[in-house]
């Protein structure tokens, strides 16, 4: 985890956006890890959150600047921002170990959203780490099938943070 | 008093306001609304004979004036073959703005007749590009496509105009204010970064001014001499920046890089401090990256923040427009010299007069043959006075046109560098004779390179453009038989195009222009001298070179900068 890094892009909410910065990440080189898109406060705006692989961050925040539709990227250190992911996820679950899974999934405050005759399903957001945690948990037990958004983020308020400068160009 | 123009009017109305005077262009069944208004306007149509061939000439055009080309072409095929010229534009930041026809919006993604995604096709090959789906913002999207490929790193940006949007109507209205929030160039460099800049360069025995395309780009060319005689620094020019500072100043050093001369190379493999303007360290300038100027501290000025610090690590960063930067390198200098002038660095000039000296470019011509293309270049420099813009297209006559060609002006000359397309040379000087039709405009090109759009002669022809294109004729593609020869064992591979065809100046006549030819080196001058009087249609001269000819110095690509070729024996 430790090589990856989150920078929330801040773009004109236009067609083709999210294609012009997949083509310039593919063109590049450049590695998306995970992506999630989605509208922001201001109806002509959206912010694409990506997960990147280093180590060339500063190529990589410079050449999405040069994307004519993008407004803002800022990189987010971890300590600077929250960071969310939703995960489903539906293990095997037959009647005899129902009782501790669920027990298990209060624990991380996983919700159960389908139960089925020999599986159920958790709907479960938070950190990356906590559905990681999650997921170790529940890998004994079999894992049917599996989902994950990509990860969303904003940066802390400015009064909370430490002051890192952000990166920017014109 | 509002009034109703239709998609394709608005489209011609918008393109005068940009103050376009040539269109160069290929008709085709989406584009043919806009056709039709542009009977009626006051613009020039250059009709191409390819696609390709209308790209190139807009590019050519821009080279040669500074201003914006423009390219028109039909959707589908007419747009696919617009992709190499916009790849082009796009590697050398030329300015040019692509109109294409598109089907019609309701059968966008049907697979009709002609179609082809050119949105997306051409997404990676420019600046910034448009899919029009309403008539209402054509004067928008005009005046930013214009605004955009101007503007900053100048560069390539297509509007895709489907047919229906071109049919369809509209309620004519100026562009507005424009709106691009995430497009914000820098004009001005940080004066604390110029400062710092300056300081390095005063306390810098072994400077070197690496000067790129940027300079010709942003009309810097004064600036450039200004800064490069006050701070006493020699000066390369790159393949793009050829004229950049006169070849006959005694501070301007030539060419570096893959095929640069021995003093341009050595003076920035051995220099303390890389001053780069607008130049993007090219891996045909570099060499192997890892043994490039190993000692020199960087200065990198670039419009373009990305360019900086993306091959080499930088010393002192400044984002900025080349012109308005040496600008500000000029004041702050003068500033802190007061009445004091830069160092004298005697001991390096010495040093690069010693390396320009003992390994001049050089070449023989035997007095009876065969032709040595230097020989060409040199003769006709001399007839012309050096006063002529130069094209040519990529390979070996290229380097040699830019290694002996004495260029006294910015934008004489006219090449297809980072792309390195083959064919660009005629197209483009058409292009370039074009916008300035009271120069001379001579293309150097080779045998390959011609027959790969030569058809656009008839163009030239038609149209009453008198280019004038030297044909270096080889019988190959000289610079990769010369790859062949020096890294393939001399096994020669799909090079030799034999000597049994095309007549060249049966060709050139059968599409109306003039053709000539020279056999021998006594041959050349009269041959050279009859092809500058000729003004009233084009010109082919054929010029049967020497087929074993190489282009020396050179440094083998991947190749450290420190291990210059000579010449063949080098190699033994």
């Amino acid at each position: 985890m430790s090589q990856h890094h989150v920078i929330s892009v801040l773009v004109e909410n236009k067609p083709g956006v999210l294609a012009r910065i997949a083509s310039m990440f593919a063109r590049r080189g450049f590695n998306i890890h995970s992506l999630a898109v989605g509208p922001t406060a201001e109806p002509e705006m959206s912010r694409i959150t990506l997960v990147v692989d280093g180590p060339e961050m500063e190529q990589i925040i410079k050449q999405l600047y040069k994307l004519v539709h993008v407004v803002k990227v800022t990189e987010m250190m971890p300590a600077d921002g929250v960071e969310r992911e939703v995960m489903l996820l539906r293990i095997t679950a037959d009647s005899e170990r129902r009782g501790e899974i669920l027990d298990a999934a209060g624990i991380f405050e996983a919700k159960a959203v389908d139960v089925g005759v020999k599986t159920i399903t958790f709907e479960l957001s938070g950190t990356p780490a906590k559905l990681a945690d999650f997921l170790e948990l529940m890998r004994p037990y079999g894992i049917v099938d599996l989902v994950k958004s990509g990860r969303i983020a904003l940066t802390k308020d400015a009064k909370t943070r430490n002051g890192r400068p952000k990166l920017r160009s014109a | 008093m509002s009034e109703t123009l239709t998609g394709a009017q608005a489209l011609i109305r918008a393109l005068e306001l940009e103050g376009v005077d040539v269109i160069f262009g290929v008709p085709g069944g989406a584009i043919l609304p806009a056709y039709d208004p542009l009977l009626d306007s006051p613009m020039r149509h250059v009709l191409a004979r390819h696609e390709q061939g209308a790209g190139h000439m807009a590019s050519g055009y821009a080279h040669a004036s500074g201003r914006v080309g423009v390219m028109m072409a039909t959707s589908g095929p007419g747009a696919t073959n617009l992709i190499t010229p916009l790849q082009d534009a796009h590697m050398d930041s030329i300015p040019v703005v692509a109109i294409t026809g598109q089907v019609a919006t309701r059968s966008i993604g049907n697979d009709a007749f002609q179609e082809a995604h050119t949105w997306g096709i051409s997404m990676p090959c420019t600046k910034h590009n448009y899919l029009v789906t309403d008539p209402n913002d054509i004067p928008d999207v005009v005046r930013e496509a214009f605004h955009l490929a101007a503007t900053g790193r100048p560069g390539p940006v297509l509007v895709d105009l489907p047919k229906d949007i071109l049919a369809g109507t509209m309620t004519w209205h100026r562009a507005g204010e424009l709106s691009l929030p995430g497009y914000r160039p820098s004009v001005k460099g940080h004066p604390k970064q110029v400062k710092a800049a300056v300081d390095l360069i005063l306390h810098s025995a072994r400077p070197v001014l690496y000067a790129g395309g940027g300079i010709i780009r942003a009309d810097a060319a004064d600036e450039l001499r200004r800064f490069a005689e006050m701070a006493n620094t020699p000066t390369v020019t790159t393949l793009m920046a050829r004229g950049a500072i006169p070849d006959s100043h005694p501070l301007a050093m030539g060419m570096p890089g893959m095929h640069g001369n021995y003093a341009a190379i050595t003076a920035m493999q051995k220099s303390d401090l890389l001053i780069a303007v607008g130049a993007r360290f090219d891996d045909r300038v570099t060499g192997d990256t890892t043994t490039f100027a190993p000692e020199a501290r960087i200065i990198h000025v670039d419009v373009d923040p990305a360019e900086i610090g993306k091959v080499r690590a930088v010393d002192v960063p400044i984002v900025g427009d080349a012109k308005a930067v040496l600008a500000q390198l000029i004041a702050t200098m003068q500033k802190a010299l007061g009445d004091g002038a830069a160092p004298e660095r005697a001991e390096w000039f010495a040093t690069l007069r010693g390396w320009q000296e003992e390994h001049p470019l050089h070449y023989h011509q035997e007095p009876e043959g065969p032709i040595q293309q230097q020989y060409v270049i040199e003769e006709l420099h001399r007839l012309t006075g050096g006063n002529a813009i130069v094209v040519a297209g990529v390979g070996q006559h290229q380097m040699w046109a830019s290694q002996f060609w004495g260029f006294e002006r910015p934008r004489t000359w006219v090449n297809s560098g980072g792309l390195g397309t083959m064919g660009y040379a005629v197209p483009a000087a058409i292009g370039a004779k074009a916008a300035m039709p009271e120069e001379t405009v001579f293309a150097i090109d080779g045998d390959g390179c011609f027959q790969m759009t030569m058809q656009e002669l008839i163009t030239a022809a038609t149209e009453g453009i008198p280019v004038k294109i030297a044909v270096m004729n080889n019988e190959s593609l000289g610079m990769v038989k010369q790859w062949q020869n020096l890294f393939y064992d001399g096994r020669l591979s799909a090079v030799e195009f034999g000597s049994a065809a095309p007549d060249y100046v049966k060709l050139a006549e059968a599409m109306g222009c003039a053709g000539l030819r020279a056999e021998h080196p006594d041959d050349v001058t009269p041959a050279l001298e009859k092809a500058l009087a000729i003004n009233d249609r084009p010109v082919v001269v054929e010029f049967r070179c020497d087929p074993g000819a190489m282009v020396f110095p050179m440094v083998p690509a991947g190749g450290s900068n420190d291990a210059i070729v000579l010449s063949i024996e080098d190699l033994a």
